[in-house]
């Protein structure tokens, strides 16, 4: 039931909304993963950023996309919490409670095991509009024993402008989407984050909407 | 089938050559690639699919009714609008201002729709001129303010009332019954768009000497007075038919598109050259965004618009 909702809500919503009122302009889009177990590590910039992202993949995959987001945000009201689980079909991740860390990651490699792709956003946060913030170790525990899962990044520009955070009036701007190859595999936190950074450097140098004043 | 019987004779054969125009440019490419297996034609495939979409869209628009035809040039707006404010620098606290642009749009095209020749000539350069900086003024920022006032009047002007010129052609009156009121508009975007071919071929054939090398690199005397004679001479003869100019007027329009289509191909180019990027956007695959493909009618849809209206309303 909840797999048909979210194909509805995609093709007559976000489908269309993202291809007239958003415009993307994507590069290397070849480069995503097709098939799970994966994680895609994206910037974060606007609740926008997870519809855009699920919305480049074809109707009949997108159920596999499973977005990792905050349980104290996302589950905090009744609608938001059925929306967030049923319709975008996200994983909620308990942020406050780390010292248990394995226990908190048990639904993602839960997710993984069945075959889903799934939506990090390393930074943690949306941030100030258009910045990137500092990169979370999280993503390296979540794939550090598995073989199995490559990190793919990808960077948004443009979504910030359109909705940042805070703000309520939506101004229509068209919005990058440049995905990198998928990451080797790295041995420490540390290597991980700094191959991402790098990876997101890089990509930065293909989007277009980026002011460079 | 019924809405083809109402497309007036001249405007019907000026589609008919274009799609047979088009049709021949598919073949040779499909020819080219099977002698040519090794080579990547991606692009050019793109670009003649894109063709097909751009021509294909743009003749059931004008087919269908005036009013859908607005409305299609009036989104048309709305996407060249988003495409421009997406790559140039703008200040964060102008979003609510930029949403008044993007107002602006239904109100400019309703004036279109309503032929009120008066409101639709000033309504951009009068009444949102004058109220954009108040709006800003409200906001309260002054850091930046008169560059970003600046932009924001530059793209209201070339993307909502520029754009609104080509469909202003449609509610003219009547005065070539043989053509219709697409006719006008066919004119325009043929012409201009063929002018942008016969420059490019011209400039391959001939082009030595680089007018601008530091905007475009591409673009040579040889390209700019080939396009010129070309297209003067061309429109010549399909003036008359497409129009209620007559052929030597129509050697005068032909001039105009050619000169103005160059100045906004090379304006776009040097917006573009600032912001070190090659294409404004991704829409139309092959071709880059909406800008790079409607860069020179900018330019030739007001000139080409006041042309005929000084000389016939």
């Amino acid at each position: 039931m909840s797999r048909v909702l979210k194909i509805l809500f995609f093709a007559l919503l976000v489908k269309p909304l993202v291809l007239v009122i958003i415009g993307l302009n994507s590069r290397f889009r070849h480069k995503l993963p097709t098939s799970g177990p994966a994680v895609i590590a994206a910037n974060h910039n606007s609740h926008l950023d997870t519809l855009v992202l699920i919305s480049l993949y074809p109707l009949a995959k997108i159920h596999r996309l499973r977005p990792v987001a905050a349980a104290d945000y996302f589950l905090s009201k009744n609608f938001l919490a059925w929306f967030s689980l049923n319709i975008i079909g996200i994983i909620p991740i308990d942020r406050k409670n780390s010292n248990n860390r394995d226990e908190m990651l048990n639904a993602c490699h839960d997710a993984l095991d069945q075959g889903d792709i799934l939506i990090l956003f390393p930074e943690g946060t949306r941030g100030e509009p258009e910045k990137t913030s500092e990169l979370k170790k999280g993503i390296y525990h979540l794939i550090k024993d598995r073989n199995d899962t490559k990190i793919t990044p990808v960077m948004i520009h443009g979504l910030g402008r359109s909705l940042p955070r805070g703000e309520a009036l939506f101004v229509p701007f068209n919005c990058d989407v440049v995905v990198g190859d998928a990451l080797p595999k790295s041995t420490t936190a540390d290597e991980l984050i700094n191959q991402l950074s790098n990876a997101y450097e890089d990509l930065k140098s293909h989007c277009i909407t980026l002011n460079r004043d | 089938m019924q809405f083809l019987a109402k497309i007036p004779s001249h405007s019907l054969y000026a589609m008919i050559i274009v799609i047979g125009l088009l049709s021949i440019a598919t073949i040779v490419t499909i020819i080219f690639k099977y002698k040519n297996p090794e080579k990547n034609h991606t692009e050019l495939k793109q670009r003649i699919i894109s063709w097909w979409w751009i021509i294909g869209l743009l003749f059931v628009f004008l087919s269908i009714s005036k009013n859908t035809a607005i409305i299609f040039f009036g989104f048309l707006s709305f996407l060249a609008l988003k495409e421009f404010i997406s790559i140039i620098p703008t200040r964060h606290i102008d979003r609510n201002v930029l949403f008044w642009v993007y107002i602006s749009i239904p109100f400019q095209y309703y004036w279109v729709a309503d032929s009120w020749y008066g409101m639709f000539i000033i309504f951009i350069p009068v009444y949102l001129f004058l109220f954009m900086p108040m709006r800003m003024v409200i906001n309260g920022a002054t850091d930046g303010f008169i560059k970003a006032a600046g932009v924001l009047h530059w793209v209201a002007m070339l993307t909502v009332f520029s754009i609104s010129h080509i469909a202003y052609l449609i509610v003219l009156p009547e005065k070539n019954l043989n053509a219709g009121p697409m006719g006008l508009v066919l004119f325009l975007i043929l012409m201009t768009e063929f002018n942008d071919v016969c420059q490019y071929l011209w400039g391959k054939l001939l082009g030595k000497d680089k007018i601008i090398p530091k905007v475009s690199p591409n673009k040579t005397w040889a390209g700019f007075f080939g396009g010129v004679a070309s297209i003067t001479l061309l429109s010549g003869f399909i003036g008359p038919t497409l129009t209620p100019l007559n052929t030597l007027e129509s050697f005068g329009a032909g001039m105009i598109i050619s000169l103005a289509g160059f100045i906004g191909d090379v304006v776009i180019s040097s917006v573009k050259r600032d912001l070190s990027i090659k294409d404004s956007g991704s829409l139309i695959p092959g071709h880059g965004g909406i800008l790079d493909r409607m860069d020179s009618l900018l330019y030739t849809a007001p000139l080409f618009f006041h042309y005929l209206y000084y000389l016939h309303y």
